[in-house]
């Protein structure tokens, strides 16, 4: 490792974000004690300003890119467009989250500390070049993630969301060490530029161990994106958990656990591709087909897009099958679609659910476009892009990953894929119809009015999926010029 | 002398661990889990990783071996209750992990020669000095942003053990 011994503020600069994040969260707990009650409304909108500080932050570092803290960290095009994405994730949790948290009685200090702290860890994860650092990376933004989802600690699908999480999540994360251990042992580094290096070197260890490591890895990672077939754990989390925090766990954790899995698999383990390419491969269509099948069988929303989320894990992963540069590009297009879709449908949920989140089921939309035109019309928004229609960022997003897995030569997984999201059509079709074509039942008419808050937690996301399905050069470009990862 | 020692405390390493899983009560798998990790400190002296020994005694043998037993005791764990054996895991249990275990010897002697094996007395970075150096300077990084990891530990703990939301 090129050995820096002490760092230097070029560093602190290439870290900023990380450090805004760590620093407002533990103010914000400072702050509990000496605020009334009643300004718990402070806690959000710091947390607010604190995300668009960090926003600011990154791509200020970017403009003096490069590597940090002796090439642990590396401050790249490809880390800024997953820090942005995951600090965006964080901004689109907290606005749906001021009139959850007040409808469940539940504001406090803490739920923004620790949404602060793991969005912090994510970020980490964006940047780092070295496995120790993706490993805490990943441990700060799962074990902050698993206290999210048993937030709400007097329910019990909380609790149970919670528990399986955790321990499922720790099983995981064992995994995911012994890789670490397994290239520690056999490069003698756990910086992902030098295990590049060696692997292809003189002195390359054998092809069996690197590859052992590669699949323990996989195993950790893909729990961490919930790709089959270690997906089981999502459907009950996404369930139980807060819906906010839903609408996080799907989004934020998962775009940063796909940006180390391109990272790792890119760079240190690219010289093996051709023999992790097969399992990716399998892991695609799996994902792909349980979670639309899985899908069109849910009766709660929450499950459903549960589901859905696993289903849209498997199309990311075939961008990692095609194993290229435009595969990479194509990967970061679709996390951004994704995220933006995904976060605003949860949303919707989280303002109908009502208090308790009583009303979850896909016949409690019925009606909506009567009583709340615009939240509906969003909400169509959001699923026509879950589809993938045209003008809408899910529809490029897909457009993207197939055409570099048919650069890849990936003609099955291709086909095999788009026959997924014309199943994919019918589950997202229901929920449409339900609002339109139904008379409003007991939920839509005594959903609460709109919060000036609420009504940016809905625009934003559609703004995001628009733009991103009309003007999708914009962030194709960037991505296309970031996906040369350092090696 | 060295390898004397090594195999003595090899050799309790191993049968206090087959210990821990034969024992029905938790608390003897408890103690001879503490067994394990006591020689296991040994071995790393021995290895000349005087910092790590210290470290395995005070945080494994004692922190994490005293809410083991603390968690035990507050559970009020009985001894297990014997669940009827499958009849394929009792036929198959033993030699499966015997071939395994062969299987993992042949292939460590086979990968890595002679000569690249660790010798008693050929390390010598293991210091409280040269741990420390490293931690504040080439890892400096890992070892700051823990702080964060540690402290969602403890806000989590508050949080999840809180009596109830006002």
């Amino acid at each position: 490792m090129p050995a820096s011994p002490i760092f230097n503020p070029t560093d602190l600069i290439r870290f900023l974000p990380e450090i805004i994040l760590t620093a407002m969260g533990t103010l914000i707990m400072v702050l509990d004690p000496l605020l009334n009650r009643r300004e718990s409304k402070v806690y959000g909108t710091l947390s607010l300003a604190t995300l668009l500080a960090a926003i600011l932050a990154a791509i200020y570092a970017y403009s003096d890119a490069g590597p940090a803290f002796g090439g642990m960290l590396i401050v790249d095009g490809f880390a800024t467009f997953f820090r942005v994405l995951v600090l965006g994730v964080g901004i689109l949790t907290i606005l749906p989250s001021f009139s959850f948290l007040k409808r469940q009685q539940a504001e406090t200090s803490e739920f923004h500390a620790l949404l602060l702290f793991s969005i912090a860890g994510q970020s980490i994860m964006a940047a780092a070049n070295d496995l120790i650092i993706i490993f805490i990376g990943l441990e700060i933004s799962s074990i902050a993630s698993y206290i999210l989802a048993g937030y709400l600690r007097d329910d019990k699908r909380a609790n149970e969301a919670a528990l399986k999480y955790f321990l499922l999540g720790s099983f995981a994360t064992g995994f995911f060490l012994y890789g670490v251990a397994l290239i520690y042992g056999e490069t003698g580094s756990i910086n992902l530029s030098v295990v590049h290096a060696v692997v292809t070197g003189p002195d390359a260890p054998l092809p069996v161990m690197v590859g052992l490591a590669a699949a323990l890895m996989f195993v950790g990672l893909a729990f961490k994106v919930s790709a089959s077939p270690f997906q089981i754990w999502a459907p009950d989390v996404y369930q139980g958990a807060p819906t906010p925090v839903s609408a996080f766990l799907s989004a934020g954790p998962k775009a940063a656990a796909f940006a180390i899995f391109l990272r790792i698999f890119m760079t240190a383990f690219a010289p093996i591709g051709h023999a992790w390419a097969p399992l990716v491969w399998a892991s695609a269509l799996l994902s792909m087909t349980i979670g639309n099948f899985a899908a069109l069988l849910q009766t709660n929303v929450k499950r459903m897009l549960a589901y859905s989320s696993i289903a849209h894990a498997g199309y990311v992963m075939v961008a990692l099958a095609s194993r290229s540069e435009v595969g990479i590009a194509a990967a970061m297009f679709y996390l951004a679609a994704y995220a933006c879709m995904n976060v605003g449908a949860f949303a919707v949920v989280s303002h109908l659910s009502g208090k308790g989140e009583r009303y979850q089921s896909i016949e409690d939309f019925a009606g909506l476009a009567q009583k709340q035109p615009f939240v509906a019309a969003m909400l169509s928004i959001f699923l026509l892009s879950l589809i993938g229609v045209p003008l809408t960022g899910g529809f490029f997003g897909k457009f993207y990953i197939f055409k570099a897995a048919l650069e890849s030569h990936l003609v099955w997984l291709t086909v095999l894929g788009l026959l997924n999201s014309a199943v994919a059509a019918y589950y997202y079709l229901r929920l449409l119809v339900m609002m339109y074509f139904r008379d409003p039942g007991e939920a839509a008419s005594s959903a609460e009015p709109l919060t000036p808050a609420f009504s940016a937690a809905l625009i934003l996301p559609a703004i995001g999926t628009l733009v991103l399905g009309i003007f999708p050069g914009w962030v194709l470009d960037f991505a296309g010029r970031s996906a040369s990862l350092v090696k | 002398m060295e390898l004397i020692l090594f195999l003595v405390f090899a050799g309790i390493a191993v049968v206090a661990a087959i210990n821990v899983v034969v024992q029905r009560h938790p608390i003897s798998s408890a103690v001879s889990l503490i067994a394990v990790m006591g020689s296991l400190a040994v071995l790393y002296l021995l290895l000349g990783a005087e910092f790590i020994a210290a470290a395995q005694v005070i945080v494994y043998a004692g922190a994490i071996m005293v809410l083991f037993v603390f968690v035990i005791m507050l559970l009020n764990a009985g001894g297990e209750t014997k669940a009827g054996r499958s009849f394929v895991a009792s036929l198959l249990g033993v030699p499966v992990l015997v071939a395994l275990l062969a299987l993992l010897a042949f292939f460590t002697a086979r990968i890595y020669p002679r000569d690249t094996e660790v010798h008693f007395g050929g390390f010598r970075g293991g210091t409280a000095q040269s741990v420390g150096r490293a931690l504040f300077t080439t890892y400096l990084l890992p070892f700051e942003i823990t702080s964060i990891l540690i402290l969602i530990a403890i806000v989590g703990a508050i949080v999840l053990a809180r009596k109830e939301l006002e």
